[in-house]
C-alpha cells in the first residue's frame, strides 16, 4: 500500500467512532449477517438460479426479471489464498480479478450458475475469457456498454445490447422474460437505489448520523439481497438513523474517489473516519447505485434501461462521456457538497482509477482542493500507515 | 550479431520518413492533422479528407527504440501517473509536456483527436488526457467488442453512424465536402496493401520463412497501419512480396539457418529490441507468425476493405478483423491456427507489464497451450516501453534453457 502527503509531521489523535457505539443493533447486525454469509449463502437463501455480477454496473433488472438473483461478486476481500489464479494472472494485475477467479477454482461460488462481466477495463474483459475456458459449465456473458453516449446511434445500440443479454439469459434459464416482469424489477431496484440516494443525502447533511462502515454495509448488503429485502433493510435502518441522538465531531468533510470496482478492506474504510474524516460521498459499490434518478417505469423497459445508461448514469472512471468530464464533475461535487478535501483510493494496479487520478489531481490543484492518495489492495491487514497519513492530512486541515 | 537489414527495411524507412516529413510540414503550415490509434483504425476517412494522421503509439515506440523513453516516463510519473500505468501513454505525455508537439516541433498540435476505441480501454484515457493537455477536440468512436461469433447488425449500424458523425466533423475542420468516390479510391488502395501483407505472411509457411514474422513484421506494420490507403503503402507491399517470393525461390531466410519455427505472442521490448532479437537468432529461431503483427488488422484470413461498401467494410474491420477487439479465447484460436498451419515448433509469449490488453491472463494461455495442445511454450516478461523492466541476464537464461530443452526433445524424438 502506498500513501502520499506533503505534510511532514505526525501526531496521533484517537477519535472514537461514536456513531458505531450507539448503532441500532437488530438492523445492522442483520446487515452484517448478510455480508458474512457472502454470495453462496445469498444464493442458498434465494433457492432459485443466481448470477454473479462482476463490477461495475450490471443490468440486474434483466436477471431479476428472469427469476435469477443478481449477486455482486467483488473478489474475495483477502479471504482466500491464491493457489490457481496467480498462475493465470501476473503480479501486475489487480487483486479483484485474481481472487474472483480463485473463488471459482476453489468452488466457492456454489449456487451461482453464471457470471457476467462488463466493458470496464482490459483485465475484466480477459477475465471473462479465462472464466469461460476454465468453467465451461457456467453461463458467461460479456456486456459492452457504450463509451460514446452522445452519438445518435448510442441508444439503439445499447437497447440492442440489452436485448441480446435478455435473449442469452432467457436461453440459459429456459424462461421468457416479459416486459411486465422487467418493469416490475425496474420498480424494485428503483426503490432500493432511491433509498441508497437518501442514505448518501443523510451522510452529506449530517455525517455524524451514520458512520462510513455502517453506510458501506447497508449498501453492500444490496449486492447480496433480493431488492425487496434490501428495501426493507434500508427503510428500517434509515428510520433508526434519523432518530439517532448524535453529536458532530471535529472532523474534515471528505469525498473518497477511486474504489468503484475492487472494494477497500473494511478496516481501511473505518480508519479513514477514525483518523478524523467524515466521508460525505464516495464511489464504493458504484455500480449498484449507478443512476442519478429513477429509471422510467413505464413504456419499453429495455429502452428505459438503455436510456438511463446513456443519460442518467453517474460519472465514472469506467464510462466516457465527453459532455461531462469526470475531473470537472469532481470539482463541482466538492463545491456543491461543501467538501474540504478528496481522498483518492484506487485499488493497486487499477488502470481506470490510476489514470483518472492524474486529471483529478490537476483539477484539485487548480481549485486548491487538498487531496491525499491512498492505494489499497485486498490483502492489506494493517492500517497503521494509512491512519498516520490520514491523521496528518486531516489535522493539517483542521488546524489551518 | 546478424545484420537484419534488407531492401524491405530500407523501403519502409523511406516511406515512413516521408510521413514524418508531412507531419513536420503540417506543424509549420497548420495543415489539418488528427490523432488516431493503430488498432483497427479508420485512417481511410482521414485520408479521404487529406487530414494528416498522427499516431502517438508510433511516436512512443520510436522513443523507446531510440532509448529516449525513460526520462519522459519519469516526467509523467511526477505528474501523478502510476508506475503501473501503460508506459506508452507516459512516454507520450512526457514528450508532449517537454514540448514535442506544436508549431515549433516535429509533430503538429492536432486539429482533432479521433479515439478509435477498439478493444484497448487505455486508449480512452490516453486520448482524454491528450485532449486535455493539447486543448484539442476529442471525437470518440465506440467500437463494440466482438463478444459473439459475429457482430450484430446493430453493432455495425452503431459504428457506421459514428463514422458518419466523424465525416461531418472532418467536413467542418477542413471546410471540404465529403467525396465518397475519394473514399472508395482510398479503400481500393488499402485493399491492395492488404493483399500484399496477407501474401507476405502466407509466404512464411515456407521453409525457411523469407522474413521473421515478428521482428521484421514491425517494418511492415508502419506501412499497413499508418500509411494504409496511400499509393506508397500499396506499392511497398507489391515490392515486398516480389522480394519475398524471390527469397522463397532461393530458399533464403533472415538467418543463415532456420532451426526453430516460432509463433510469438505479445508486443516486443522496444527499448531492447535488437538484443532481444539476438537471443532468438543465436538459436536459429525464426518467428513464422506473430499476434502483435495483427493488432492493426488480421488480413491473412481474407478480410479486405471494400470500395463498394466503404463505410460498412471500415466498420467490419474495426469490430471483427483485428486482434485487439477479439476475446482472449479468439486469440488462442488464432495462435492455434498459426502453430498448425505455419508449422511452428513452439510458442513464445512475451508478457508486457504495460499492456494488460495483451497480457492479463497469459498464464492461462500458457496453461492451455502446454496442457491441452502440447505446444512447447515459453513465457517471459518485460515491457514494450519502460526499460526498467528488462532484465537481460534473466531473459537470456530463460530463452537459452528453453531452446536447450527444445533441442534435447528433438534429438530424443529423432532417436526414437
Ligand atoms: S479493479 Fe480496476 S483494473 Fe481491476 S478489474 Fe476492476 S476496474 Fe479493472
Ligand atoms: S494498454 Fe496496450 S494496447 Fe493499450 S495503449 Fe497500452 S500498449 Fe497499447
Amino acid at each position: 500500500m502506498g500513501a502520499r502527503t506533503n505534510s511532514p509531521h505526525r501526531r496521533r489523535i484517537e477519535v472514537p467512532l461514536t456513531a458505531m457505539a450507539i448503532a441500532h443493533p437488530p438492523i445492522l447486525s442483520r446487515c452484517r449477517e448478510v455480508l458474512a454469509g457472502g454470495p453462496t449463502e445469498a444464493a442458498r437463501r434465494w433457492k432459485g438460479p443466481a448470477i454473479g455480477c462482476f463490477p461495475v454496473y450490471s443490468p440486474v433488472e434483466i436477471f431479476h426479471a428472469a427469476g435469477a438473483l443478481p449477486i455482486g461478486i467483488f473478489g474475495a476481500g483477502g479471504s482466500v489464498e491464491l493457489t490457481h489464479a496467480d498462475a493465470r494472472f501476473q503480479s501486475f494485475v489487480c487483486s479483484i480479478a485474481k481472487s474472483t477467479l480463485e473463488l471459482a477454482f476453489q468452488k466457492r461460488l456454489e449456487g451461482i450458475g453464471g457470471m457476467v462481466f462488463h466493458s470496464i477495463c482490459d483485465v475484466a474483459r480477459n477475465l471473462a475469457s479465462v472464466y469461460r475456458r476454465n468453467f465451461p459449465d457456467l453461463f458467461i456473458d460479456y456486456i459492452h456498454f457504450p463509451q460514446n453516449p452522445t452519438s445518435s446511434g448510442s441508444l439503439d445500440y445499447t437497447s440492442a445490447e440489452l436485448e441480446r443479454v435478455r435473449r442469452n439469459i432467457s436461453v440459459w434459464l429456459e424462461r421468457k422474460i416479459t416486459d411486465d416482469a422487467l418493469r416490475e424489477s425496474i420498480r424494485a431496484y428503483n426503490r432500493s437505489r432511491a433509498l441508497m440516494r437518501r442514505l448518501y443525502q443523510m451522510r452529506e447533511e449530517s455525517p455524524e448520523r451514520v458512520n462510513s462502515v455502517e453506510a458501506y454495509q447497508l449498501v453492500r448488503a444490496g449486492t447480496l439481497l433480493p431488492p425487496q429485502e434490501h428495501v426493507e433493510l434500508l427503510e428500517a435502518a434509515l428510520a433508526d438513523l434519523e432518530r439517532r441522538a448524535v453529536k458532530r465531531m471535529d472532523r474534515i468533510r471528505v469525498i473518497v474517489e477511486g474504489a468503484f470496482c475492487e472494494q477497500p478492506p473494511m478496516g481501511l474504510i473505518e480508519v479513514i473516519e477514525r483518523a478524523g474524516c467524515y466521508v460525505i460521498d464516495d464511489d464504493f459499490v458504484a455500480g449498484w447505485r449507478w443512476f442519478a434518478n429513477d429509471v422510467a417505469e413505464t413504456g419499453d423497459p429495455i429502452r428505459a434501461l438503455a436510456g438511463a445508461y446513456c443519460r442518467q448514469s453517474r460519472p465514472s472512471s469506467v464510462r466516457h462521456d465527453m459532455t461531462r468530464p469526470r475531473h470537472e464533475d469532481l470539482a463541482k461535487r466538492v463545491r456543491e457538497k461543501n467538501a474540504q478535501a478528496v481522498i483518492f483510493a484506487p485499488a493497486k494496479f487499477c488502470e481506470p482509477a490510476l489514470f483518472d487520478y492524474v486529471l483529478f489531481r490537476r483539477v484539485c490543484e487548480r481549485e486548491k482542493i487538498p487531496h491525499l492518495l491512498l492505494e489499497f489492495e485486498e490483502k492489506m491487514w494493517t492500517f497503521e500507515r494509512a491512519r498516520n497519513e490520514i491523521e496528518t492530512f486531516a489535522e493539517s486541515l483542521l488546524f489551518e | 550479431m546478424a545484420d537484419y537489414k534488407g531492401t524491405v527495411h530500407e523501403h519502409s524507412k523511406r516511406i515512413m520518413g516521408a510521413w514524418y516529413d508531412t507531419l513536420a510540414q503540417a506543424a509549420k503550415t497548420g495543415a489539418p492533422s488528427a490523432y488516431i490509434m493503430i488498432t483497427g483504425n479508420c485512417v481511410e476517412i482521414l485520408r479521404a479528407f487529406d487530414i494528416a494522421p498522427i499516431f502517438p503509439e508510433v511516436n512512443a515506440l520510436q522513443l523507446a527504440i531510440r532509448k529516449q523513453s525513460l526520462p519522459l516516463i519519469l516526467k509523467s510519473e511526477e505528474m501523478g501517473y502510476s508506475s503501473d500505468n501503460c508506459a506508452y501513454v507516459k512516454a507520450d505525455v512526457g514528450y508532449t509536456m517537454e514540448g514535442g508537439i506544436g508549431k515549433d516541433a516535429k509533430i503538429p498540435t492536432p486539429n482533432l483527436i479521433v479515439c478509435n476505441f477498439v478493444g484497448c480501454n487505455v486508449y480512452i484515457k490516453w486520448f482524454e488526457h491528450s485532449a486535455e493537455f493539447l486543448k484539442a477536440p476529442l471525437f470518440m468512436i465506440d467500437v463494440p467488442f466482438l463478444r459473439e461469433k459475429e457482430p450484430s447488425k446493430e453493432d455495425i449500424t452503431y459504428v457506421v453512424a459514428q463514422l458518419k458523425e466523424l465525416i461531418a466533423t472532418c467536413e467542418k475542420i477542413t471546410g471540404k465536402k465529403f467525396d465518397i468516390d475519394r473514399l472508395r479510391e482510398v479503400c481500393a488502395l488499402s485493399r491492395r496493401a492488404e493483399e500484399g501483407w496477407a501474401r507476405a505472411k502466407d509466404l512464411c509457411k515456407n521453409r525457411p520463412a523469407p522474413f521473421d514474422a515478428y521482428f521484421d513484421s514491425i517494418n511492415m506494420m508502419g506501412p499497413i497501419n499508418v500509411l494504409r490507403g496511400s499509393t506508397d503503402a500499396a506499392d511497398f507491399f507489391d515490392a515486398a512480396v516480389q522480394e519475398f517470393e524471390a527469397d522463397v525461390a532461393a530458399k533464403r531466410g533472415p538467418l543463415p539457418e532456420e532451426k526453430f519455427r516460432l509463433v510469438i505472442e505479445g508486443p516486443p521490448p522496444y527499448p531492447y529490441y535488437r538484443s532481444f532479437r539476438d537471443l532468438f537468432a543465436a538459436w536459429g529461431a525464426v518467428a513464422v507468425q506473430s499476434t502483435y503483427s495483427t493488432v492493426g488488422g488480421i488480413w491473412e484470413w481474407g478480410y479486405r476493405h471494400d470500395p463498394e461498401r466503404p463505410l460498412e467494410s471500415i466498420a467490419e474491420h474495426m469490430i471483427v478483423h483485428n486482434l485487439c477487439n477479439r476475446s482472449l479465447l479468439e486469440r488462442y484460436s488464432q495462435i492455434r491456427r498459426y502453430v498448425e498451419e505455419w508449422k511452428a515448433d513452439a510458442l513464445v509469449i512475451h508478457s508486457i507489464k504495460s499492456c494488460r490488453l495483451f497480457s492479463a491472463g497469459q498464464g492461462d494461455m500458457r496453461d492451455y497451450f502446454v496442457g491441452e495442445r502440447h505446444v512447447p511454450t515459453l513465457l517471459v516478461e518485460s515491457d514494450l516501453e519502460d526499460p526498467r523492466y528488462y532484465a537481460h541476464a534473466q531473459m537470456k537464461n530463460r530463452i537459452d534453457a528453453f531452446f536447450e530443452s527444445l533441442e534435447h526433445r528433438r534429438i530424443v524424438s529423432m532417436s526414437v
